[in-house]
């Protein structure tokens, strides 16, 4: 429940009863959180890697991101699965524009983050350069795991408020890990 | 096999055929750019051919040539099991005048090949039924797969935001990526015309 | 309160007489994200419509004139993202031709194992989706099941889930892994019986059949006049696969038949490709009896294939070709070749021309998929509205490689 927590009071009323009381932002961020409704913007190889993230093995509806709705008007959430070309842009423009507020926008892989290595006349380098973005998942496609690690960040984001975009980071990076780098973990097959 | 198809082509069409090699074992037959519908539709039609599949149809860039473009065209007989590539070269140093008649009459795959081929490098085919951009928008200017066109020239359609630092970080230069065989070292060239020019 | 339509007669109400334009997609579920079709209705038949393509268009040509041969492995994976694995095995014979070099035979069936598990991939993914598109939500998540047991070998073999850049000119990233063998084994039992399973739940189901059977007809002339090819074209009764007209790596020595349909309606093409993975099953058994567990995975020449890395490390003479390789490129003669072989969704063809640098002078890729949409507007025209999204399912639309 992670911000909920620490607004929250629960009052022992005896006998076994209690209320709890808590701050109604939080408690409305509470349940905003857990019912993403989903407008998937599909368009190339990342929404092979979203069709995985949707089915039964990692299979996101745990997170509350269940829903799909084909129309911009009853979702909040936008995923931008894959890259976006100028051609693309003013369509994916007019999605965001007829969402209702609150509404998030997750960029999926890397295309959608940055543009990635289709640096030419026909892509945009980043949905962040036509709609403000929220969360960027890095990874060409990003890994199921890294994508429900964007997810839950996007949670915590919609629990306190925050509004600043950020960035899902690996976790573990065997190269910059000193303990285990991978000169080291060579030098010790080796040994 | 397709070494009888171009002796065939040849004894049919003398004037046509301009010249022809056969590399990695494809055959290829360079035809005058004016007989290019007649040499498809006897392909087409003649027995000993029976090209009953157009299965590519493309353009190649070359600038520093005159004819500049080369349309390419790959055959396929389903029947016979040959194949063959035709090609006509069109189009002067500036890109213009690169008239070349269509081929949808004979193959309905030629409709979407020569729309691209239009879009990408400006050949006009002359009689084709709908020639319109395919792959880009109708508001871009210029045909993007020629040599010419910078790679990273972007021409948006909506602005984009306001924000400071949001526009496109340093452009790739045009060295950036090339082998050691083609690079052009243009930097160099630049900055010692501008230490020139100062 | 009163009804408002109290007053209204039913037979003096005007039906608009002129056609309904209506447009679908780009945005659109069913359109696969990246195509729009402007359709001109009248009630619900579609009098006319304009499939217009090109919204992930990403520039796939330009990009590989800017690097080295080898760079363009990663744009081709892209191109078709839901079998990377046969365009960059379809590349590397099209780079390989050029050069005159066959890869050594232990690669060869490495190869044509891979292949024939992302073909299982790619017709998964295109009859679960249809099915899913029609309704029939079971089937797709059993076929992505599936799927996900093929993906895992292809992480286990590559390191990648989805785009892999394992072909390398000249051979294989790697060799095969101890398990490969027997877990593809395992999973392409599994895979059949999923497929059978499917055959069970959807062959029985009058309302999936009844939105099919001929819906979208096309006919062997249209089919080859339109340049379709692979699963479509052989929906239509044409008996042409690449892989039995010109065979390349070792098809020419397995065991398979060539699936061909009657009608030509989507149903056809549906079930062609339930089947053509029971012949790619067959071809994987095979292929993995006769592979060799060791050998030589790539051609020994210094030119072509990077030495190995404690080469690299530790000797001045691997150093310098390892630089030379990376940063001039590989050479490939001047000239130019039209290389194709049988992917996902036909004949994919690469048409290269090089000058001699390390840097492709022009790369071309025929796309299967770009002229099986090209042919849409054929397919619909005529058609309910409704008809639409089993037909453009059928199809298989792959944006990156029709778009590239």
């Amino acid at each position: 429940m992670g911000e909920l927590k620490r607004s929250t009071q629960v009052i022992e009323a005896g006998e076994g009863a209690a209320f709890a009381t808590t701050r109604l932002a939080d408690m409305l961020a509470w349940a905003q959180k857990y019912s993403l409704f989903m407008y998937p913007f599909v368009t190339a190889c990342c929404g092979m890697e979203f069709m995985a993230v949707s089915s039964p093995r990692y299979d996101f509806s745990r997170f509350g991101s269940e829903a799909p709705r084909f129309s911009p008007r009853q979702s909040d959430l936008l995923w931008v699965v894959g890259t976006i070309t100028q051609r693309q842009a003013p369509i994916l423009k007019r999605i965001y524009e007829q969402m209702a507020e609150p509404k998030w926008v997750l960029a999926f892989g890397t295309c959608a983050s940055c543009g990635g290595f289709y640096d030419n006349y026909a892509c945009v380098a980043g949905v962040d350069k036509v709609i403000p973005c929220d969360v960027y998942v890095p990874g060409c496609p990003p890994r199921p795991e890294g994508v429900l690690d964007g997810l839950m960040l996007l949670q915590d984001k919609i629990q306190s408020g925050d509004r600043r975009p950020s960035i899902v980071k690996p976790r573990h990076d065997p190269a910059v890990d000193q303990s285990l780098g991978l000169v080291d973990l060579k030098r010790s097959v080796k040994a | 096999m397709a070494q009888a198809l171009i002796d065939l082509l040849k004894s049919q069409f003398p004037t046509a055929v301009l010249e022809t090699h056969s590399q990695h074992g494809d055959e290829t037959v360079v035809l005058d750019v004016r007989q290019w519908k007649a040499v498809a539709e006897f392909l087409y039609s003649s027995p000993k051919a029976a090209m009953n599949m157009l299965t590519d149809l493309t353009v190649v860039d070359y600038p520093d040539r005159e004819p500049r473009f080369e349309v390419v065209a790959h055959l396929l007989s389903l029947s016979l099991g040959h194949r063959l590539r035709i090609k006509a070269r069109v189009g002067d140093e500036a890109g213009e005048g690169a008239n070349i008649d269509t081929l949808t009459e004979i193959w309905a795959s030629a409709n979407w090949a020569e729309r691209e081929a239009f879009d990408m490098f400006g050949v006009n085919f002359v009689g084709h039924p709908d020639l319109r951009r395919i792959l880009m928008y109708p508001e871009f200017q210029g045909h993007a797969l020629r040599k010419d066109y910078p790679a990273d020239k972007i021409q948006p359609l909506v602005p984009y935001r306001e924000i400071p630092g949001i526009e496109k970080v340093a452009p790739f230069g045009r060295d950036e990526g090339m082998s050691f065989g083609r690079q052009t070292h243009s930097r160099w060239a630049d900055d010692s015309e501008d230490s020139q020019a100062n | 309160m009163e009804p408002i339509d109290i007053e209204l007669d039913e037979a003096e109400l005007e039906l608009p007489e002129e056609p309904m334009l209506l447009n679908v997609g780009p945005s659109h579920p069913a359109m696969h994200g990246t195509v729009r079709c402007v359709m001109e209705l009248s009630g619900e038949l579609i009098h006319q419509v304009d499939v217009q393509v090109g919204y992930l268009h990403r520039g796939f040509e330009k990009m590989c004139e800017r690097g080295t041969w080898a760079q363009v492995f990663p744009y081709v994976d892209r191109c078709n993202y839901v079998s990377p694995m046969l365009n960059n095995v379809g590349f590397a014979l099209a780079c390989e031709k050029m050069l005159g070099i066959e890869v050594p035979e232990r690669c060869q069936w490495y190869r044509m194992a891979l292949g024939e598990l992302a073909r299982l991939s790619d017709h998964l993914t295109c009859d679960g989706a249809m099915a899913m598109e029609l309704g029939a939500f079971t089937p797709f998540l059993w076929m992505i099941k599936g799927r996900e047991m093929v993906w895992d070998i292809m992480e286990e073999e590559t390191g990648a889930r989805l785009t892999h850049s394992f072909g390398r000119v000249g051979g294989m990233a790697a060799p095969p892994t101890k398990n490969f063998k027997q877990q593809s084994l395992a999973v392409v039992e599994h895979i059949l019986g999923i497929v059978s399973e499917v055959e069970k739940l959807l062959y029985g189901n009058r309302i999936f059949l009844d939105r099919l059977e001929d819906v979208g007809i096309v006919s062997a002339a249209d089919a080859i006049s339109l340049g379709w090819t692979g699963p479509c074209l052989r929906a239509s009764g044409v008996a042409y696969d690449v892989r039995k007209a010109s065979p390349y790596l070792k098809y020419d020595e397995v065991e398979f038949d060539v699936p061909v349909g009657e009608k030509g309606d989507c149903l056809d093409r549906f079930i062609i490709r339930l089947e053509e993975m029971k012949q790619s099953a067959r071809i994987i058994r095979q292929a993995i009896a006769r592979m060799a567990d060791s050998g030589p995975i790539n051609v020994v020449d210094p030119r072509i294939i990077l030495p190995p890395k404690d080469e690299v490390y530790n000797t001045i003479e691997g150093t310098i070709q390892h630089f030379k390789i990376i940063m001039e490129g590989l050479k490939i003669p001047a000239g130019e070749v039209y290389s194709y072989t049988e992917a996902g969704n036909g004949e994919l063809g690469f048409y290269l021309v090089s000058d001699g640098s390390g840097t492709p002078y022009r790369v071309r890729i025929r796309p299967p998929c770009y002229y099986i949409t090209g042919g849409l507007e054929r397919v619909i025209t005529g058609q309910m509205m409704a008809d639409v999204v089993p037909c453009f399912g059928s199809l298989n639309m792959i944006g990156g490689e029709c778009d590239r």
